[in-house]
């Protein structure tokens, strides 16, 4: 080509000049354990429905299928959880932590609104699995053993299914309508249910040609503590008196309650007991309050229906109409010592809610399960001793909870179809923790937390209707987006934006995310110190 | 299910993309079609401010106006970096004259576009601080005063930098450069008078007049697709940082730049006739030592320990600049 009058080169494109030499470290996108999803003990991947959850309309669906993908159970999730998500949410560092529980009870009920069914069985396996007890546990269990494809047979003592979440949780925190629903959803892929049927010899049970069982019979028989009695003295156990009036006896209390005991069954049942009529509910406790087991939220609202709380007592005597109680002390090692100072209470009944134990005469003398501390020992795997027997929920040692509940069931679901094929346990990769320190703040809006409205507290004392209600969709979807995508990338364009060389390269629409261009990366880390959720770290470059 | 209004969208239009709003109250950054006006490959030191901020620019007014701009580029980093003979990395027309002329080339482009009657051709003439605020000022004043339709940048990082970061006009007080030593009784630059060339430039009350900064790409984008719906002489200061120049960590850049906008330093503010018609108000105030902690050209200010007196002084610009600018609502009269 002819050139112009000086000049004796081509013009290039600076393309040539590949300029990724220069790095030493480079950029990589990586997708950090966000902490909400690691504290969770049914191992849902919070962040993930989140993100779908913030873009609304169709997102909510798609947020749900997220959701059920780990836990059958989203309503009742957001009635009943005590979220500790939300207690390990990065947020919480900056404002308040994320609603998730709220969104959570938001996607629920607008699934049982619009009637999504949970995904299909797989292909039948041809194996039969016995699943002994119909709480939260049995029934998520059956729910991922069906969609491994998997024959399930539920066996329930009791003549209604939902254990724990029908029998121990007041409808004023769980409407019947609501666990109907959600449970309804699983027993329709398939799931045999069978009530009214107590398994009391395990081995027995699955001789009836069944290749596995799943244990799952929680923890119902209240604890007794010994409280000397006069004859007339009115004394029962929460659990009783919770699973009587579920089943439509409901127990006469008199005026002035006493609960001893500082769970959350005993706020349940002071809650219940000020819902029956009692114009006093007094719960005594022989610790202090940042000892009781009992969750915030629990206590908040109970002591917002005008429970009473009476610290560091014990009962001593209950006679009739009145009950003796000693005053404690807490010795140095904070362990409650009888002072000898004894004080009167008026009460017409003493619930007693001191914890409870499980009957678990189904597996005695079976060959290799250990019973230690009246629960069942298991391995990692959720299997107990006796190959081929699982067992979860209330009665292996763990806290005491429905989410954790759902999470045994799950992951022994996982380990039978495991078990069952001879293949090794699903294994899950580790991941990095999205700690508050890989985000940049800087990036997210200023927005404090929504709450949920409550009910009037007057009004409420005196009925069991729900007490926490729900969002509606614009408060729902501003708490959805205040989630920080710990972690994970969330495509904010921040990275693709921000290199001065432009060797971010934009793949598509958001969620198809980006790729870093090595030929002309330079490593100078911008991308990711102004990445907002911490997706991308910088690597040493091999020299 | 009906979609609701809802204000709060996760992280609004602080991040450069933001999925969750509509596609065209994107930026002009987050497109895939974006002009990419300078391109890979340039030779820029790893986390330069001026090659983000000239692609910013750039692009926004290749965007406003369809594709048609040509742009005048002074000697200085930016031309160094981009064009050693005979590649270049620009991806519009180009052209390089002098170190202190481009302000006249780019006048006289646009007179030969409207000579021609192609004035839908727009001229961008852009510098580094040293061809803005010393060397080029006198052509850059012509240029207003005669009114000559072309949008002037200025990527301001703080000093000759091409050549070995020597101090320029631009250059803040205290700074360590290659010619100002932190040395003597008055270590670092001298506190002199200072020298604001947007403000100079507001004095010619010349259509529009702006500053910006790279940590703030919506605000540099609107501020440039503002002034190309503008006819006549503009002008924007656009705040760059410099890690080489400044010692500063590469991955600091557009920190450093979001600091120097928080402190009250760097003054982010439009004007229109010579009046200031919009301020960018500061979101979370920051102390200068925030900012001139983390850079090596003011490490003198630190060590062997806290030179109070000085950074007392720097602070003391800086809540006047909020003052005067009305940076914060209720402090200072926001007269400039």
């Amino acid at each position: 080509m002819e050139r112009p009058f000086a000049i004796t080169l081509e013009v290039g494109s600076s393309l040539a000049n590949k300029t990724g030499t220069w790095r030493t470290e480079r950029a990589v996108y990586i997708d950090r354990m966000p902490p909400c999803n690691d504290a969770c003990p049914a191992r849902e991947d919070v962040q993930r429905w989140l993100y779908e959850a913030e873009e609304g309309g169709a997102g909510y669906e798609r947020a749900w299928r997220r959701i059920v993908a780990d836990n059958p159970f989203p309503a009742v999730m957001g009635r009943v959880c005590y979220h500790p998500c939300e207690t390990a949410c990065n947020r919480g560092e900056l404002d308040q932590a994320v609603g998730i529980n709220s969104v959570e009870r938001f996607l629920g009920d607008v699934a049982i609104e619009h009637g999504w069914e949970l995904p299909a069985a797989a292909a039948d396996t041809g194996k039969r699995v016995l699943v002994v007890g119909a709480g939260p546990s049995g029934l998520a269990a059956a729910y991922f053993l069906r969609r491994h494809g998997h024959a399930v047979t539920i066996r329930e003592a009791g003549p209604m299914s939902g254990g724990m979440m029908r029998f121990g949780i007041p409808r004023y925190r769980l409407p019947r309508e609501v666990l109907e629903a959600e449970v309804a959803r699983i027993l329709d892929l398939g799931v045999e249910l069978e009530l009214d049927r107590k398994v009391t010899d395990v081995e027995a049970a699955m001789g009836e040609g069944f290749d596995a069982a799943f244990l799952a019979v929680g923890a119902q028989i209240g604890k007794r503590a010994y409280v000397p009695a006069g004859t007339a003295a009115h004394v029962i156990d929460a659990v009783s008196m919770l699973r009587g009036l579920e089943a439509g006896d409901e127990p006469l209390l008199g005026r002035r309650v006493a609960v001893y005991g500082g769970g959350d069954t005993a706020m349940d049942a002071a809650r219940t007991a000020k819902r029956l009529g009692a114009a006093d509910a007094v719960v005594v406790y022989r610790r202090t309050r940042e000892q009781m087991p009992a969750h915030d939220v629990e206590l908040e609202e109970a002591e917002e229906e005008g429970v009473m709380m009476r610290w560091l007592s014990t009962v001593r005597r209950a006679d009739e109409g009145r009950l003796v109680l000693e005053r404690m002390e807490l010795d140095e090692t904070g362990f409650p010592q009888p002072t000898g100072e004894l004080e009167e209470l008026e009460a017409d009944a003493l619930v007693l809610a001191l914890g409870q134990e499980c009957d678990l005469s189904l597996v005695e003398g079976v060959a290799g399960i250990e019973v230690d501390d009246g629960v069942v020992g298991v391995g990692p795997n959720m299997m107990t001793g006796h190959a081929g027997i699982f067992a979860g929920g209330d009665m292996v040692p763990a806290e005491r909870s429905v989410t954790v509940a759902i999470g045994h069931g799950r992951r022994a679901a996982d380990n039978v179809d495991a078990w069952l094929r001879g293949a090794a346990a699903p294994a899950t990769p580790e991941r990095e923790l999205a700690g508050f320190e890989t985000l940049n703040t800087w990036y997210y809006a200023d927005a404090p937390r929504t709450r949920r409205p409550r009910l009037d507290a007057v009004r409420r004392q005196s009925n069991f209707e729900e007490v926490v209600q729900g969002h509606d969709a614009s408060t729902a979807l501003f708490e959805a987006r205040r989630c920080l995508s710990c972690g994970n990338c969330f495509s904010c364009d921040n990275c693709y934006g921000v290199c001065p060389d432009n060797a971010v390269v934009k793949l598509g629409r958001p969620g198809e995310r980006y790729e870093i261009d090595y030929d002309y990366c330079k490593g100078c880390g911008i991308c990711v110190a102004e990445c907002p959720s911490g997706a991308i770290q910088m690597v040493p470059e091999e020299i | 299910m009906a979609e609701q209004p809802v204000k709060h969208y996760q992280v609004g239009t602080f991040v450069i993309g933001n999925r969750l709003l509509d596609p065209d109250q994107r930026s002009v950054q987050a497109r895939m079609e974006r002009s990419n006006t300078l391109t890979s490959g340039h030779r820029a030191c790893r986390g330069c401010g001026e090659a983000l901020g000239a692609r910013y620019a750039l692009d926004a007014a290749m965007r406003a106006t369809g594709g048609s701009v040509i742009a005048a580029n002074a000697t200085g980093c930016l031309e160094v970096f981009s064009t050693p003979f005979p590649e270049s990395s620009w991806q519009l027309p180009w052209i390089h004259s002098l170190f202190g002329n481009a302000p006249a080339v780019a006048a006289g482009m646009a007179a030969a576009m409207k000579a021609k009657g192609r004035e839908e051709v727009r001229v961008v003439g852009q510098a580094g601080d040293g061809g803005t605020v010393d060397i080029g000022l006198a052509c850059l004043s012509g240029m207003f005063e005669r009114n000559d339709d072309v949008l002037f940048i200025c990527y301001d990082n703080e000093g000759y930098m091409n050549t070995g970061v020597q101090r320029s006009g631009a250059t803040p007080p205290a700074a360590r450069t290659a010619n100002t030593k932190p040395v003597g009784s008055e270590p670092g630059n001298a506190f002199g008078q200072g020298k604001s060339v947007p403000l100079i430039a507001m004095a010619h009350e010349i259509p529009y007049v702006a500053t910006a900064t790279v940590a703030e790409l919506r605000d540099l984008e609107a501020k440039v697709e503002r002034a190309m719906e503008l006819r006549g002489a503009r002008y924007i200061h656009a705040f760059v940082p410099c890690p080489l120049g400044w010692g500063s960590a590469s991955e600091d850049t557009i920190k450093l730049a979001r600091l120097a906008k928080e402190t009250g330093l760097f003054p982010v503010f439009a004007a229109e006739g010579g009046e200031v018609t919009a301020v960018s108000k500061i979101r979370r105030r920051t102390p200068v030592v925030e900012y001139l902690r983390p850079q090596r050209r003011f490490a003198h200010l630190f060590r062997p320990e806290e030179n109070r007196e000085v950074i007392d002084r720097i602070q003391a610009g800086a809540d006047r600049n909020i003052a005067r600018f009305g940076l914060i609502d209720g402090e200072g009269s926001g007269d400039v």
